[in-house]
């Protein structure tokens, strides 16, 4: 049941208005969450949503939110296509940001722990940044199209050793590289106010989208989702739709572990995308996709990924003290999935099914006493 | 089908790539190099040497290599040591079976940097039950008994932060009002707990300091631009920022120069540092973090002079602090960061 759309079995039903159409839009509800963290700061942070011009770049809160939710944009969009053909997580992607990063700053260092000018050039690194992470990519994919692997196990491998490989990579240091040209991708372009970053996940959400519109990979990836055997069946090779999905999600991992190391101009091994997968996981979530695989939806992941940068800014803005914030953050996500559950989805949409599943859990308490 | 040819091409691009990844990342580690050599080499022929064997977190960071260089500098034969040296790679597990071979090949010392508190009770009996004195180094450990461990040596964060406040004081003298950033390292890490007591009993002293934002950085210089982006769209008013690292500085003026201001000693806002790493000695070189408080990683010599201490049958100190001192950015030369090995 979980696997079907809801919004077709309701728009079955004649009579739906204006304002009906709008709540059972798969998105609304993630745009409701998005819009009230975004608007719980004007109570606080009154100029919160104020945008200016400082120092020839646009700045104010809002463009840090996007900014900052750059990297988990593009970390979502893999996570989508990964969870939605596999019905499981690539828990491996914040180690593989870790890789990609290594990869890239050791290349360009040529070895050096820090340096001035580029050793190598900058196109070679980025390529075999992205080489490498879609390597990782397939070895996950490998494990769990192939030899059948549940997804997070298989992908625990690499959640596991892809630091410890960054870390080989850099010889345990962090690698510096100082040169301005490195900064650009995570930081500004001479004469465009617009933060990079924010390009590259546009540049994400629109290739990746495009390809789900013009070729048949939303198709392939659905159906390998709802039922591999059946999809096996009618002639779809469901372990390679797997493996390509997660190929797809190294990749875009790689390509994040790019940016947030441009940001920093080094490769941190030991902290660069920590913890983020799970924010990517919570990303495809919030986003109201099924992590049990199936249809999905690329807007939606890419909404809860600005939602969770939203919490973060937001809880930076509000001034909340550090050693309390993780509690601040599990009380507003809590919030999140309770407003974005099933049980409370269905009560906005129609109150009244309230009282029949109150009645129906009434009725078999009943029968069992 | 096209995802056959999309997926060769992703494959070869990967594997070729992969290779060229391998051989521009091999590097030398010299850390963990006389790793197996030193340890299967044993304790059976030591011409007299006293042998120390040394359980290292790993290599994780520049002061952590610079912490390792130091002890095989100091422990060298010609100094009248032989060094059983063994990298612990980040695991407990395995610093408790280094330990354990440390005891079975008699060694005369053991020096433990440890990776966490607890956990330490039994191997540490076994070794004193063997007779063999352990010297705690860096991190302190939580043992049930004391004369588990022999003594420890490390920093005194807690120093660090006074003396980054005694200079705050001088170099504040005269300012009515001064608005101060923290930025915290990760909570709950003795470097933060030491560093950030050091500025809040500063703050109470002083009248006209007032902490207007603290925030956790968790020492990395991602989040310590973050949160100082953030930190300063809410403040118009910035005097001092206070980062408990250096690798959190470099993030804080990043945000600061993104925001049009500037950072330094003739910039808008005052930056404090910790760590004293050599790339954050030649950021106060170029005068953009004002004062920069060591955190001394050469822990060898102190440890040398607990064993020659013991070695006399005296019996030192349980805690000793490694001396630190700071750099002023108005006083520091290239030769201080020429000097500099981490």
């Amino acid at each position: 049941m979980s696997k079907q759309n809801p919004d077709k079995d309701l728009s079955a039903r004649a009579g739906a208005s204006g304002i009906q159409k709008v709540l059972r839009h798969r998105l609304f509800f993630p745009l409701l969450c998005l819009a009230l963290v975004l608007l719980a700061n004007v109570a606080k942070t009154p100029n919160f949503f104020a945008v200016s011009i400082n120092n020839g770049v646009l700045y104010g809160y809002i463009v840090d939110v996007v900014n900052r939710a750059s990297e988990l944009v593009i970390l979502a969009i893999g996570m989508t296509l990964a969870t939605a053909a596999s019905g499981g997580q690539d828990i491996s992607v914040g180690a593989v940001m870790a890789v990609s990063a290594a990869v890239c700053c050791q290349i360009l260092s040529g070895g050096e722990v820090s340096v001035t000018s580029f050793q190598n050039p900058l196109v070679l690194a980025v390529s075999a940044s992205l080489a490498a992470s879609a390597l990782c990519g397939a070895f996950n994919g490998f494990l769990v199209a192939r030899l059948r692997i549940q997804p997070m196990v298989a992908t625990l491998i690499l959640f596991t050793a892809g630091r410890g490989v960054a870390q080989l990579i850099t010889a345990g240091q962090i690698t510096y590289i100082r040169v301005s040209a490195y900064k650009t991708a995570g930081g500004y372009i001479p004469g465009v106010p617009i933060p990079v970053p924010i390009f590259f996940a546009i540049g994400t959400a629109v290739i990746v989208a495009l390809l789900l519109r013009f070729t048949a990979l939303r198709l392939f990836v659905e159906a390998a989702g709802v039922n591999s055997s059946a999809a096996r069946l009618v002639g779809l090779g469901s372990a390679r739709v797997v493996f390509v999905t997660y190929v797809i999600c190294g990749f875009l991992a790689g390509l994040a572990g790019f940016v947030a190391s441009s940001r920093i101009y080094s490769a941190d091994a030991n902290n660069i995308g920590l913890y983020l997968e799970m924010d990517a996981i919570l990303a495809v979530a919030l986003g109201g996709n099924i992590l049990g695989g199936g249809r999905f939806s690329l807007a939606g992941s890419v909404i809860g990924a600005f939602t969770i940068q939203s919490l973060s800014t937001t809880l930076y803005a509000m001034n909340i003290s550090a050693d309390q914030l993780p509690v601040y953050k599990a009380a507003a996500v809590i919030a999140i999935i309770t407003l974005q559950s099933d049980v409370f989805r269905g009560f906005i949409r129609n109150p009244r099914i309230k009282n029949i599943t109150g009645s129906i859990v009434f009725s078999k308490k009943e029968t069992q006493t | 089908m096209r995802f056959k040819k999309v997926l060769c091409v992703l494959l070869t691009a990967a594997v070729m790539t992969g290779l060229a990844a391998c051989s521009g990342g091999r590097q030398p580690s010299p850390a963990p190099a006389d790793n197996s050599a030193g340890a299967s080499a044993a304790a059976d022929n030591t011409d007299g040497l006293i042998v120390v064997g040394f359980s290292q977190v790993g290599a994780e960071s520049d002061w952590r290599t610079a912490n390792t260089k130091s002890m095989q500098e100091t422990f060298t034969a010609d100094n009248g040591y032989k060094l059983i040296f063994d990298d612990a790679q980040q695991k407990q597990d395995n610093q408790i079976t280094a330990i354990r071979n440390f005891i079975q090949q008699e060694v005369d010392y053991i020096v433990l940097a440890p990776i966490g508190e607890t956990g330490w009770d039994t191997v540490l009996k076994e070794a004193k039950d063997a007779g063999i004195p352990v010297i705690i180094v860096d991190r302190m450990i939580d043992v049930s008994d004391d004369s588990l461990f022999t003594c420890w040596v490390g920093s005194d964060f807690r120093k660090e932060g006074d003396i980054a406040v005694a200079w705050m004081e001088t170099a504040l003298a005269g300012k009515e009002k001064v608005n101060i950033v923290h930025l915290q390292g990760t909570i709950g890490s003795s470097a933060q707990i030491g560093r950030s007591e050091g500025l809040e009993a500063g703050v109470s002293a002083n009248s006209g300091w007032e902490l207007i934002a603290q925030q956790t950085g968790e020492f990395t210089q991602a989040k310590g631009q973050e949160v100082m982006e953030s930190i300063l769209k809410q403040n118009s008013q910035i005097d001092l920022v206070y980062c408990e690292n250096d690798n959190m500085a470099f993030g804080a003026i990043d945000a600061i120069e993104a925001a049009g201001k500037t950072a330094g000693i003739n910039g808008d806002i005052v930056i404090i540092s910790f760590d004293a790493t050599h790339a954050g000695l030649a950021m106060t070189l170029e005068g953009k973090i004002n004062y920069n408080v060591e955190c001394n990683p050469l822990h060898g010599p102190r440890v040398e002079k607990l064993i020659q201490q013991l070695q006399a049958g005296q019996t030192p100190e349980k805690l000793a602090y490694v001396e630190e001192t700071a750099f002023d950015a108005a006083t520091i030369t290239q030769a201080d960061i020429d000097a500099r090995a981490y």
